[in-house]
């Protein structure tokens, strides 16, 4: 009977393969795309003699979902801050407690005890970023450090903008361009966000996430952005300016978590560890192009963040900024609806 | 002879016995497969979103009265659900104004294709089939470059001096239309050109014999003899046409939703999986009843053979 030898021998593969998947020395991290610095992974594989293998998501609300589905097989995720709360409060994520980690004296004071986290029971920070205008100044000259140019579009700009289509970002800066205040409940503000997005959209070309590529061709002159993204757009064109609103923008930070179906908790908690030491930190950084809470990691960052305008945010921007949070379920239906009925 | 009966009628009925045994594997992974998703999509709908994504296991119709009915935001009024009807219209008018664009490109080339010879016929379904051995999405993208403002099209006419500033032709629907037009044409042409191909050309001779015009030849023999192409054609694209979600959202710049991405909101930012669900199996009504007019509409005014 060979096709007995050969199933037998299939099935044995197969376990083989699953018990070497789950042997030691493996780590599973789970993280947005194009967002995690090769050179920083081979690094830690090298210090732990570790395999470390790499998925992709494109959203929190991916993250969550397949999470919450359980036998991922991942070890570590990378949930935003409005996420964090939801992680832990669902129960998917390990106490590692990082406040007592060799490498937590690094953590920057403003962002060792954050309200997402409170103590750093669960997280360890990733990166840090805003959201703001981005401006090719060779189409518009005027003041951009206003969500005008987004949502009251200069002539010059009108049918050049893009508007990434992340809702609760979207949504946040409208409320504070109306000057509201996040996550609020009065209908008032929120009527008026609403129209003033309907009113808003005939002057936007597109809402699409692949900004980089699409300023860098000049099919969009202006868009809302992340900073790291802007930051890409002005290497590549210098005339391409990221501006602070003077309303108010929001500030997000992406968090790395231990699940509680991890298979490889040590290496996991090693990982947490290793990514608060600042060189490692900046070399995170060097590759995604965002900032990150590790004091004493400038010295490590490559020349063009240094200094660059979109990483260290100037001090006269400083006070606009404003730590995001996830809204309640009731608050965000009715950002769904607003958002539907800005889209339909 | 009873007995030899008997025998002969135990053995159809173990023979059918069998037939059914050894198809019921299959059976049963087709049905797990394809009837238990949309199943799990149907009791969906019915419950209550959970607050984070996903569902509580409890009931509820809400779901599917937002499909239809909502609620004002502001003055809690219940009204028709004009967000989702004005998006539902615009995926309908899409497919169908895709459809008769690849009709139109589609029945030439198929007709082209099948009056050629035997040899270079083959030649011709070849370069048909090509594009389906890229990705969707690639082939998307090299419309989006070709349309672009700095794409080739808007080059070449800047260098020739015919315009002097970019045609802005990506994001709006004319990009949409020629993006879904290229990406659906070979499910038209195909199946025209397996009606075509088995078109008995000299029928069309005897009908110039007759002293038809061109116009009455393609009318009265031609077309009527390769409808069945031209409905399968029609069905095979007005269906994923529907259901588009690249090419609109690549050429068209995501300003405007098509069903599929109100679909892709709930499971998504919006965490409404219930609603979400609700709207597919709504979307899935849509297509049965379209099909079924189609076809009996088709059928009614069939090929009459004189």
């Amino acid at each position: 009977m060979n096709w007995k030898t050969t199933a037998t021998a299939m099935g044995l593969a197969l376990l083989a393969s699953t018990s070497l998947a789950r042997a030691d020395g493996e780590l599973n991290i789970y993280n947005w795309g194009n967002y995690t610095s090769p050179d920083v992974i081979k690094k830690f594989e090298a210090k732990y003699n570790i395999k470390v293998t790499i998925t992709d998501y494109d959203s929190n609300d991916t993250a969550l979902a397949k999470v919450r589905q359980g036998g991922t097989g991942f070890d570590i995720a990378v949930p935003s801050q409005t996420y964090v709360p939801i992680w832990i409060k669902e129960g998917l994520v390990l106490e590692t407690d990082p406040g007592k980690m060799e490498n937590f004296k690094n953590v920057a004071p403003e962002w060792a005890n954050p309200d997402f986290d409170p103590g750093r029971k669960y997280s360890v920070p990733w990166a840090l970023g805003t959201v703001g205008v981005v401006v090719n100044t060779d189409a518009y000259k005027g003041p951009a450090d206003s969500w005008g140019i987004i949502f009251n579009t200069p002539d010059e700009l009108k049918g050049k903008v893009n508007v990434v289509p992340e809702m609760n970002d979207v949504i946040f800066a409208a409320i504070k361009y109306v000057g509201g205040q996040q996550c609020t409940t009065d209908k008032e503000v929120l009527k008026k966000v609403r129209d003033t997005l309907v009113a808003a959209k005939p002057n936007w070309i597109a809402m699409e996430y692949n900004t980089i590529e699409k300023m860098g061709a000049g099919d969009f002159k202006a868009t809302s952005d992340w900073n790291g993204s802007a930051l890409r757009q002005r290497l590549a064109n210098p005339a391409i300016h990221y501006n602070y609103p003077k309303e108010g923008f929001g500030l997000w930070s992406d968090n790395v978590v231990v699940l509680k179906e991890a298979k490889n908790v040590e290496n996991a908690k090693l990982f947490q560890n290793f990514i608060m030491d600042p060189e490692n930190a900046a070399g995170l950084s060097a590759f995604h192009r965002y900032a990150n809470a590790i004091t004493g990691s400038d010295k490590y960052m490559p020349a063009d963040m240094k200094d660059a305008p979109e990483v260290v945010i100037p001090a006269a921007d400083k006070p606009h900024a404003e730590l995001q949070q996830m809204c309640a379920p009731e608050i965000q239906e009715i950002y769904t609806k607003i958002w539907t009925e800005l889209q339909k | 002879m009873a007995t030899a009966e008997e025998v002969a009628k135990a053995a159809e009925r173990r023979d059918i016995r069998d037939r059914w045994l050894l198809s019921a594997p299959a059976l049963l992974i087709i049905f797990l497969a394809a009837t238990g998703p949309l199943l799990i999509v149907l009791v969906y709908s019915f419950l209550t979103p959970g607050s984070y994504g996903d569902v509580k296991w409890q009931f509820s119709p809400e779901a599917w009265i937002a499909v239809f009915l909502e609620r004002d935001i502001f003055d809690d009024t219940l009204s028709v659900a004009a967000a989702h009807v004005t998006i539902f219209l615009r995926s309908i008018k899409l497919a169908v104004v895709t459809t008769i664009a690849t009709l139109a490109l589609g029945f030439p080339t198929a007709y082209f294709m099948a009056t050629r010879s035997e040899k270079t016929r083959d030649l011709w379904l070849f370069l048909i089939t090509i594009p389906f051995w890229t990705n969707l999405l690639i082939r998307t993208f090299a419309v989006l470059q070709i349309i672009r403002n700095e794409g080739i099209i808007n080059t070449i006419l800047l260098k020739l001096g015919i315009i002097s500033s970019p045609i802005q032709i990506l994001y709006t629907d004319t990009a949409i239309l020629i993006g879904m037009a290229y990406v659906y044409l070979p499910l038209m042409v195909l199946p025209i050109y397996a009606s075509m191909e088995k078109l008995d050309f000299r029928l069309v001779e005897a009908g110039y014999d007759l002293y038809a015009t061109r116009f009455k030849v393609l009318r009265k023999i031609i077309f009527p003899l390769v409808k069945p192409g031209v409905i399968a054609g029609s069905i095979l694209v007005f269906i994923p046409a529907l259901g588009a979600y690249v090419t609109p959202s690549v050429l068209g710049g995501g300003k405007n939703m098509m069903l599929s991405n109100l679909i892709e909101l709930q499971f998504g930012q919006g965490r409404n999986w219930p609603l979400g669900s609700a709207l597919s199996i709504a979307v899935m009504i849509i297509v049965m009843v379209a099909l079924l007019a189609y076809v009996r509409n088709a059928g009614k005014s069939g090929v009459r053979h004189g």
